[in-house]
């Protein structure tokens, strides 16, 4: 990979090989494909002007995901206080998720399919920001990664079936400081 | 019925409160994040200037967690929620 670089107007640039394209492409699916919505819609009212006030409004109280990816992605806004926690998550996290895939949309779209230059607006940069910032949560909860990271894959053996995982945790990491460098 | 009180001014006490900004956002530390990164954000998201979102950003990472904006309930939750786009690990806290 060519690193990340600035170009005139904001934007950025930088150049992918073949294979990482397509890990960047299947690790930014799998993102979509987990914080998809998921559940019943919520109840509608009646059309019959009989029934106008005999439906229940959306009593539905979401709660912090159970998977602790999930609940990465999608965190608590209050601590400490699970009622208002219930009802920051009730009006948005529909809206969270629904930005998270565009983000991650954004950038399946502006990312060659078999690699090769780069070339993103700011905005787009922004969609990519966030959009590998998401893949390298989930893959940093899963890996149980702390802020000793370079100590805990040091202490992996060769042929540790994480190894491939944290080169490309590692990896991530280096094409979202590139991009961070190149818009500030 | 009741009397109008005669005198229509607020009482002068009432113009300032004990605390004019009585919630704060909250950002925590995460070993995920990149410093680069959560000060990029504290720059774009609140117009901070890099040495305060540096500053910051230093804090949440020595210190656990930063207060990186004081004010309305309303306007906290709206900076949760645009942290929350980012990945940052943010909070809404009534500041007692």
């Amino acid at each position: 990979m060519e690193p990340f670089r600035s170009t005139r107007g904001g934007g950025v640039r930088a150049t992918l090989a073949p294979a990482e394209a397509s890990l960047l492409r299947s690790l930014v699916g799998q993102v979509i494909t987990l914080i998809a919505p998921d559940g019943p819609p919520a109840p509608k009212p009646p059309d019959d002007p009989d029934g106008l006030l005999d439906w229940d409004t959306p009593a539905e109280q979401p709660e912090t995901p159970d998977d602790p990816v999930l609940a990465r992605l999608l965190p608590d806004g209050y601590r400490d206080d699970p009622e208002a926690a219930g009802e920051f998550r009730k009006y948005t996290e529909s809206g969270l998720r629904s930005a998270k895939q565009l983000a991650a949309q954004e950038m399946l779209d502006t990312l060659p399919e078999a690699g090769g230059k780069v070339q993103l607006t700011h905005d787009q940069a922004h969609a990519w920001l966030k959009a590998l910032n998401d893949v390298r949560l989930a893959l940093g909860v899963r890996l149980g990664v702390t802020e000793e990271f370079e100590e805990q894959w040091g202490r992996l053996a060769a042929d540790d079936p994480q190894w491939a995982a944290y080169e490309v945790y590692a990896w991530l990491g280096a094409v979202q400081e590139s991009l961070v460098q190149a818009l500030a | 019925m009741s009397v109008a009180p005669a005198e229509v001014d607020l009482p002068r006490s009432a113009d300032k409160t004990v605390s004019d900004k009585p919630w704060v956002t909250i950002v925590w530390n995460d070993p995920v994040n990149l410093m680069t990164y959560v000060t990029y954000v504290f720059q774009q998201v609140f117009g901070y200037p890099k040495k305060k979102a540096t500053k910051l950003m230093l804090d949440v990472h020595h210190k656990g967690r930063a207060v990186v904006a004081a004010g309305a309930r309303e306007a906290m939750e709206h900076n949760v929620e645009i942290l929350h786009g980012y990945g940052l690990w943010a909070t809404v806290q009534h500041d007692n």
